[in-house]
């Protein structure tokens, strides 16, 4: 019996809804995007075709390459901290009984704020005047000042973000340990495997596919981020914490019209794009060494 | 290779009150050395829980476990060195074949060479010899559960090995060439062997010895031709052999035996006769291999009235309704020859019942 | 051996109250920021209210906009999540086990689409549902938000589904199971972290997401999240309104992730086939 999926032309018949509800949402408004780009909209009823003068601009533009570098920077960061501590989070979480259910709803609740309130909360929070841990960090003899330091603001920007996304590698990481059948604990404990060999060789390959989906989103979202950033700091002191979204906002809004905007856009999603592929490929092949699934995974 | 005493019950409720809150009736068992054994029955009947508890998954809640004498029961699984192949193939993916196998190896520290050498006797024996350097998860299921197999053959000293029902997930064509691998294994290197199945086939062809368990409750042991000639408990009759056992109502009168108002006296030992005569009612089995088909005066016979006949290859599968001492008739299964080619539904024909195969049970339990 | 594993599982027990602590802190923060007056949000600091109130919780909850923002919220989150999960069920089965032409593609292309910040879907989606007559509705919500919680779900699930190994399929099939009864019966109970992964990340996704929900609402449809951005009023920021708002917007989450806690915490049940 092979181990190599089997080729079914029909089963394109199960795809096909997914691929109506994501090409309605996605497709039209990209054409919509595509267009603008390509034109210079000096009013709605005037518009030159332009070609890819703004194209040109956008990757000419200098401010632009420091918001990408700052915004590489921190979304390296972010995978940095995150993904371990996601991963550490998963296996220190009890795995059944009332306890499960309440780590679970505690961990769960930073996900569920809305993104402006959490830059809120934490703007007071980081205050050395009138919150919690800037009196406290003042208060242990640091010089904490979101607002005037860069590094302050980058990390606490840092925090922020790994306090409110944290969780949600943790749960992926968390159902995917779940998902591994008690029978793999049992047979290791009767190969008389150290606890470190159970987590080498039959927890971590078994997240690999949980890992990439939280590696993946984490950069994506990261690497977008807008709300909290903009909230917390308005993306200063200066343009230190200015990350390439609001970038885009700032030059959409303040300078740039449809069409700069538009090409903007795309580079945008071009850059993203072409991360995620390398790091999906690169994840790929780091891991094919794979768990039970993996070979039946669709590679790229 | 160890000799497995058990004496135990399990439940897992803390205060078990009746037979039902026990996942384990006490049972009090002994597993030769070297020995071959089936735990055989339904879903649910608690040998999978009988199996974690010799192996050590799972710990009594009341009794003791000994290997060779020892007593194991606070014992983990480690400790008793003992090795398990589970319903479906469980391998460490990141690790090739002979990883796989050198994994318990190392774990206690084995020297490299000695490693070597085990994985190199363990894979011939298992015919993977050729896929040593490949990475186990590519293989397939019947070659994973091999490896599975094989991590506890590579060890030495390992007491007993357990399969808990390990030819789930294979293929029907690969099904009995793993048993008879294991056949093979047994026969080599004398180690003992528990089985789990529901699949008497299974459990028949590979034990020397089969547990025969119902609702937490051993109800007999004993070898393939035991199981079918005596069957200690109606269940056992009924779950063993393909079609089982019949059964027929019967009541004691007049120091014969009679069902639907006809007589029969077959010959019965003294005490026999005796229980079944201080017994309400009472229940004749017997085997559809052992029913024959007899003249129409044979006063030993039973009428019985024909319901199908199916040509099933090997012999004829006589389907036919008995009133017997019960209200409805009763279904009784014959196989014969072909003497039933001829039958036709409706027909009326004389069943030879009583021989020496026959079993009498009372209150579900054997008599005679 | 044993004494090294009990202080391995000691440390991980510090470890996790040490984060639970590090995570409930901030919300703390909120919960206490929600009983303040807003002079004394950004004048003093003060571990529990001094002026203990709860007129930002009135506030919420007499104004008829605020209630009903919990509502439609509701709705198109609910319309969004049973979506998405229905149809990404049977593609992530497909990429699971089949190949077709263009397979890997079309997975890939799906998580794309979570790749280009909403902003920039703002103006299409305004024009489009305007033409179409789904501005302002819940359904329109729900269907511009499956752009990027459908990829996700297909991403999920395939990959748990990934994990339960094709004998099971197989044996399924050889004991007589409809395709049906097996996907419902049997692959799903096996699968049931991811769905409840799944179900939960859709739910908050689009629970939170406010630039299309704002932009694409005006009175009937309109959702908390947008309502919650009018708190920046003439006197400054409405400080206490918002943490207030913020305390109640978890409720709902934390009651889905206390329903689906048993798919995400039981798992792999290997049950006899």
């Amino acid at each position: 019996m092979s181990t190599l999926k089997p080729v079914n032309q029909k089963a394109w018949l199960l795809v096909i809804p997914v691929v109506l509800c994501v090409a309605f949402s996605a497709i039209l408004p990209l054409m919509t995007i595509v267009n603008y780009s390509v034109q210079d909209i000096i009013s709605p009823e005037r518009r030159v075709f332009v070609g890819t003068e703004w194209f040109r601009t956008v990757l000419r533009d200098g401010e632009l390459h420091d918001a990408l570098l700052r915004q590489l920077g921190f979304s390296l960061a972010v995978l940095a901290v995150e993904i371990p501590l996601g991963i550490l989070l998963a296996l220190s979480m009890p795995a059944k009984g009332w306890k499960a259910s309440a780590v679970l709803v505690v961990i769960a609740l930073s996900l569920l704020i809305p993104w402006n309130v959490v830059g809120t909360i934490w703007q007071i929070f980081g205050r050395t005047d009138i919150g919690l841990l800037g009196a406290a960090l003042a208060g242990l003899g640091f010089d904490y000042n979101y607002t005037g330091s860069a590094v302050d603001a980058w990390v606490t920007v840092l925090v922020m973000d790994v306090w409110h996304w944290t969780p949600l590698v943790a749960l992926l990481c968390y159902a995917g340990l779940r998902a591994i059948p008690d029978a793999y604990y049992q047979a290791a404990q009767i190969d008389g495997a150290s606890r470190l060999a159970v987590f080498r060789y039959i927890q971590l390959p078994k997240l690999r596919g949980v890992l990439m989906i939280a590696v993946l989103l984490r950069f994506m979202d990261s690497f977008m981020i807008y709300t909290e950033p903009f909230v917390l700091t308005g993306g200063g002191p200066g343009n230190a914490t200015t990350f390439l979204s609001q970038y885009l906002t700032q030059k959409a809004v303040g300078q740039f019209d449809l069409g700069p905007a538009a090409a903007f856009s795309i580079v945008y999603f071009l850059i993203i794009l072409l991360m995620c592929f390398v790091l999906y490929n690169w994840m790929q092949r780091a891991g094919t060494a794979g768990s039970a699934g993996s070979e039946d995974m669709p590679h790229a | 290779m160890a000799r497995i005493d058990l004496d135990l019950s399990h439940s897992y409720r803390p205060d078990p009150q009746s037979d039902e809150d026990y996942a384990l009736l006490p049972l009090k068992f002994t597993f030769e050395d070297g020995g071959a054994y089936a735990l055989l029955g339904p879903s649910g009947c608690g040998k999978t829980t009988l199996l974690n508890c010799i192996s050590g998954l799972l710990r009594p809640s009341h009794g003791t476990i000994a290997f060779d004498g020892r007593d194991v029961t606070a014992a983990t699984p480690q400790a008793r060195n003992i090795a398990q192949v589970f319903q479906f193939p469980v391998i460490y993916d990141t690790m090739t074949v002979g990883e796989n196998l050198a994994f318990p190896l190392r774990n206690r520290g084995v020297a490299p060479a000695q490693v070597r050498q085990r994985v190199g006797r363990v894979a011939e024996m298992l015919d993977l010899s050729a896929s040593l350097d490949r990475r186990a998860s590519g293989l397939a299921a019947d070659a994973k559960q091999k490896i599975s197999l094989g991590r506890g053959l590579v060890r030495q000293d390992v007491s007993a090995i357990l399969f808990d029902e390990p030819l789930t997930v294979i293929d029907p064509h690969l099904k009995w060439q793993l048993r008879r691998k294991l056949k093979e294994i047994h026969h080599e290197f004398r180690l003992t062997l528990i089985y789990v199945t529901h699949d008497q086939t299974e459990a028949l062809t590979f034990a020397e010895q089969v547990l025969v368990m119902s609702r937490g409750k051993a109800v007999q042991v004993g070898s393939a031709d035991a199981l079918f000639e005596r069957p200690a408990h109606t269940f056992v009759g009924n779950f063993i052999g393909s079609p089982g056992m019949n059964f027929l109502d019967a009541q004691w009168r007049d120091g014969a035996i009679e069902i639907a108002g006809r007589r029969y006296m077959p010959e019965l030992a003294a005490p026999a006769a005796v229980a079944l005569g201080a017994a309400g009612g009472f229940k004749v089995g017997v085997r559809p291999e052992y029913l024959r088909l007899a003249a129409g005066n044979d006063p030993q016979a039973l009428p019985a009235r024909v319901e199908r006949a199916q040509d099933i290859g090997t012999y004829w599968l006589v389907t036919a309704t008995v009133q017997d001492a019960g209200g409805a008739p009763a279904l009784v299964r014959a196989r014969l020859g072909n003497e039933a080619a001829g039958l036709a539904p409706g027909q009326t024909v004389w069943l030879s019942v009583f021989n020496r195969h026959t079993c009498y049970y009372v209150n579900e339990e054997l008599v005679a | 051996m044993r004494d090294a594993q009990r202080r391995a599982a000691y440390g991980r027990a510090i470890f996790l109250v040490a984060y639970l602590v590090f995570a409930v802190l901030p919300i703390y923060w909120m919960l206490n920021m929600s009983f303040k007056s807003n002079e004394e949000i950004v004048s003093t600091l003060s571990l529990w209210p001094n002026d203990f109130t709860l007129d930002h919780y009135k506030t919420i909850f007499t104004d008829a906009s605020w209630y009903s923002g919990y509502v439609n919220s509701m709705i198109y989150v609910a319309m969004n999540t049973v979506i998405s999960i229905t149809v990404a069920l049977p593609a992530a089965y497909a990429f699971s086990r089949y190949r077709f032409i263009g397979d890997k593609h079309v997975f890939f292309w799906l998580l794309t689409n979570r790749m280009t910040p909403p902003a920039v879907f703002l103006l299409p989606f305004f024009q489009l549902y305007t033409t179409i007559g789904l501005m302002d509705t819940h359904l329109g919500v729900a269907l511009a938000h499956l752009v990027f919680n459908v990829p996700l779900a297909v991403w999920i699930l395939e990959g748990f589904m990934s994990g339960v190994p094709r004998e099971i399929d197989e044996t399924a099939y050889v004991d007589g199971y409809s395709f049906p009864r097996f996907f419902l019966t049997i692959f799903l109970p096996l699968i049931k972290a991811g769905v409840g992964v799944a179900a939960f990340f859709c739910f908050m996704f689009s629970w939170v997401e406010l630039l299309l929900a704002r932009t694409l609402t005006s009175v009937n449809a309109k959702p908390i999240v947008a309502t919650m951005t009018r708190t920046v009023s003439a006197s400054g920021m409405d400080w206490g309104v918002l943490a207030a708002a913020g305390v109640l917007t978890i409720v709902p989450g934390g009651i889905v992730i206390w329903f689906v806690r048993h798919y995400i915490a039981k798992g792999f049940a290997m049950g006899r086939v």
